[in-house]
């Protein structure tokens, strides 16, 4: 009967054959898949910048690669990770997947802007990977001025355009949802009975559209400043670097978020499914999405508190930012919550959902730590600062992607992963990662700063358990990236609603048809009633 | 269903929602465009506020009528494309090809003013990367304001160019009878932009042209 | 959605008032007043961009969703430079040492 299920029924997959139908297709599914190809060569290459920079840092003098090297290696792992890996990573992919099926729609409300956003970010991602072959750059990923603009000696305007471009289409998937979200929604799908995914993505959506034009603009602006030296960001004809800092962080800290909610998206409905009870205060964590989207905005100076921003400017943002743990606090809070007196099963994607809470919250704390102007004063530039983002990025977002490509992997691919080698695989991601970052939070405190390919002696003990744990942690993002590929062929059919979920996502079958639902759904119930599951296996 | 078959595409139930999606999503690029030449906008704030005698210096070596004039032109390819609009929606295609082609004439002689004012500040010595002598006085300062005038007005003319093979496009389709009065969504969107155009452009005039003319002495 | 269609009498209007704006911010450039030029010429290119946005865009008649992506454009704008505006303006009031 499974079986069956799996091999006679049409869907996307199967419906059409042949490279033409994949780069052509204008099925958000489809996409999604593009984007997932895409994504995991760009995670898989700024990983390998990573790895020989941690390899460089076992030994405290530089001696595997040189300084300027070691620039560009710092630089390629950050623009590639941050652009063309963590920006499109859960929306482009899962949320593309998703978007249109939790909300009983046969699509995007634009399937053609939503291929046209993936071959743009294709060319930007051509751009990045050009400029790396011929020389790579070496500003940070930051592309901080006046260094960008007049002193670096390596391929800047190449990247900076390259990044210009993706932002387009970060800008077209965004813009996609929310026409989608408020236009396309099944019949009684009320904003109300939306699960929780939809509106951290629409929260999401919200940051691409208003944020990334500004960081579009700013680079655009360094481009030409280093192209003909007019002196918009050069303080030598009477520019302002520090203006330059306003604009590209009235993007770049929002983006933490464009990052990060997807995340807290995927978490709400993983905690909920494998606890069996609706999301604790549903209206809370959804409010709370759009809550921590406005309130992204609001606080970029806290990069700037050593930068000359002017004291009374930084007052204001360390208050502003104190308030944008406010709701991810509510976040955290609910998901317990959920988790109180939840009939809970220790299935991989709620194993990742664990993790991500423990170091999102971890990462968050540290975060309202830097919030605060004396002790940011002191760790500004230091490994603290690495650690705090690299738990919100890879401890939060990196755990709830790969909780996310499990969970919706059977709807996906229509064939189950193993088991056991992903609850493995999941304890030593979370291993892995604790020992690569927590050291850095020690060393930071104790004055290691960050970007420096030689270090004094005393802080190499951290620097070798942070390498050994880094290479944990590549062990456990390679069995995934080994048994995924494995089950796609060889996995276990899968039902069509594996975990007794309640997402309309469920109610198609796995894989789902090219339309996503052969009829249009109508919804009765709020999101996460598990009780009408035993209505429908009653009757 | 069958009478829409063109125009309908698979992913909506009807050409309402159709329509809907599609200006709504026309109204959030535009926003994201506002943001786009916001942080344009932004630097010319922090700019002037900082520098307000040198901007005051600059400011008087543009032509003030040529100014007024490419701001009056730019309202008139606004007010033609606003009758497009007004001929989709009745359905009269001869009309919209002709205000159409107004439009585009209003819009390339936007440009070509654009152009022999660039031409005569590049003789000037006026700007910056390409050839700038100004010694007088606040001279960086005066460079400063001609980077973000030419950044600025540089962008918004790569808008105005896109805009007119927008409107090309738009107009052969008319002429082709693509759009009835049940159907003229794209030129309704094309206005959108085009408006928004002009819109940028009313915010540049009074900036670059006309507050700073008097401010000589900070 | 009801369809509202703008007569091309309506439209013409709102570009007679727009011409007779421009040329009146024009003619009020030639007067010295002070600081009041910057506020004259800004409030009449808002009050153009408001008449463009509203009847040349048909915001006027469009649903509340339209309006809201508007207001929510010029706001994020407005935020990016107050923020910004709030440490350029503030940067000289503590007196440093040595500066």
């Amino acid at each position: 009967m499974i079986t069956a299920t799996v091999q006679t029924r049409d869907n996307y997959l199967t419906h059409e054959y042949g490279v033409k139908s994949w780069l052509l297709t204008q099925d958000h599914k489809r996409i999604a898949l593009l984007y997932l190809a895409a994504i995991s060569f760009f995670f898989f290459l700024g990983g390998v910048f990573a790895t020989v920079i941690r390899v460089e840092l076992l030994t405290p003098p530089g001696d595997l690669v040189s300084s300027q090297t070691y620039n560009k290696l710092f630089t390629l792992h950050g623009v590639i990770m941050i652009f063309l890996f963590m920006i499109p990573s859960i929306p482009a992919t899962l949320g593309n997947f998703l978007v249109p099926m939790m909300i009983g729609a046969k699509d995007l409300a634009f399937p053609k802007i939503n291929l046209l956003s993936w071959y743009i970010f294709m060319a930007g991602g051509a751009l990045v990977m050009y400029a790396m072959l011929i020389g790579g750059v070496d500003t940070g990923w930051t592309f901080y001025t006046p260094f960008s603009t007049s002193y670096a000696n390596s391929y800047v305007i190449l990247t900076a355009v390259g990044i210009f471009i993706t932002g387009f289409s970060s800008i077209l998937t965004g813009l996609n949802f929310i026409v989608t979200i408020h236009r396309m929604r099944a019949p009684g799908l009320t904003w109300f009975r939306l699960p929780l995914f939809i509106w951290s993505m629409y929260a999401t959506s919200i940051i691409q559209v208003l944020g990334t034009p500004v960081i579009a603009v700013t680079l655009l602006l360094v481009a030409v400043e280093r192209g003909f030296h007019i002196g918009i960001f050069d303080p030598s004809l009477g520019g302002d670097p520090v203006l330059f800092q306003h604009l590209f962080w009235f993007y770049s800290h929002p983006a933490v978020y464009i990052m990060v909610l997807p995340g807290m998206g995927i978490v709400s409905e993983i905690v909920s499914v494998y606890s069996r009870k609706k999301v604790f205060g549903y209206r809370f964590v959804a409010f709370s999405s759009v809550a921590i989207a406005v309130l992204g905005f609001l606080v970029w100076g806290h990069h700037m508190f050593v930068s000359s921003q002017s004291v009374y400017a930084s007052l204001v943002f360390s208050f502003l930012s104190f308030m944008v743990a406010v709701p991810s606090a509510i976040k955290v809070f609910n998901w317990t919550a959920t988790l109180y007196k939840g009939s809970i099963s220790y299935d991989t994607p709620m194993l990742y959902a664990f993790g991500f809470i423990g170091l999102f919250t971890i990462g968050g704390l540290t975060g309202t730590f830097l919030a605060t102007l004396g002790f940011d004063v002191h760790v500004t530039d230091t490994y603290f600062v690495v650690a705090h983002f690299h738990y919100i990025m890879v401890g939060g977002t990196m755990m709830a992607y790969l909780g996310g490509l499990h969970y919706w992997w059977p709807k996906i691919t229509g064939r189950m992963y193993p088991e056991a080698w992903a609850k493995l695989s999941a304890l030593v991601v979370f291993l892995g990662f604790n020992l690569t970052f927590f050291p850095q939070f020690i060393m930071g405190y104790l004055g290691m700063p960050r970007r420096y390919h030689a270090y004094p002696p005393e802080f190499q003990i951290y620097h070798v358990l942070s390498t050994a744990g880094a290479s944990v942690l590549a062990v456990g993002y390679l069995i995934p990236a080994i048994y995924f590929v494995w089950a796609m062929r060889y996995g276990k059919p899968a039902p069509d609603n594996p975990w007794g979920a309640t997402g309309l996502e469920w109610q198609t079958t796995s894989p789902p048809p090219p339309e996503n639902f052969e009829i249009t759904p109508v919804v009765t119930h709020e999101a996460y009633d598990y009780s009408i599951l035993e209505e429908m296996t009653v009757g | 269903m069958a009478n829409h078959s063109l125009a309908l595409r698979h992913q909506f139930d009807d050409v309402v929602q159709q329509k809907d999606a599609s200006t709504f999503g026309m109204w959030l690029f535009l926003t994201t465009e506002v943001l786009f030449f916001g942080g344009m906008f932004c630097c010319y704030t922090v700019y002037r506020s900082l520098y307000p005698a040198a901007f005051g210096v600059a400011s008087n070596h543009l032509s003030l009528l040529w100014g007024g004039v490419s701001t009056a032109v730019l309202i008139c390819s606004s007010f033609s494309m606003a009758c497009a609009v007004n001929s989709g929606a009745t359905g009269k295609k001869n009309a919209i090809v002709g205000y159409l082609a107004i439009t585009i004439l209003f819009a390339a002689a936007f440009l070509a003013i654009e152009m022999s004012e660039w031409h005569g500040l590049y003789q000037e010595g006026l700007m910056p990367g390409f050839n700038f002598t100004f010694h007088e006085g606040d001279a960086r300062h005066v460079q400063l304001f001609y980077s973000l005038y030419f950044s600025m007005t540089g962008l918004h003319a790569s808008h105005v160019t896109i805009g007119i093979g927008i409107l090309l496009t738009m107009l052969v389709r008319a002429a082709r009878g693509a759009f009835s009065a049940e159907y003229y969504t794209p030129i309704e969107i094309s206005g959108l932009y085009w408006h928004f155009v002009d819109l940028v452009w009313i915010y540049l005039f009074p900036l670059y042209y006309l507050i700073a003319r008097h401010v000589h002495q900070g | 959605m009801s369809e509202h269609i703008v007569t091309k009498k309506q439209y013409g209007y709102v570009f007679a008032i727009l011409l007779i704006l421009t040329l009146t911010t024009t003619w009020a450039s030639y007067f010295d007043l002070g600081k009041l030029n910057v506020v004259v010429a800004l409030v009449i290119a808002t009050i153009k961009a408001t008449l463009v946005v509203l009847f040349f865009m048909h915001v006027y008649w469009s649903s509340k969703l339209n309006k809201i992506v508007v207001v929510s454009g010029v706001a994020w704008l407005a935020l990016l430079l107050w923020l910004t505006l709030t440490d350029i303006v503030s940067r000289g009031w503590l007196p440093f040492p040595g500066k």
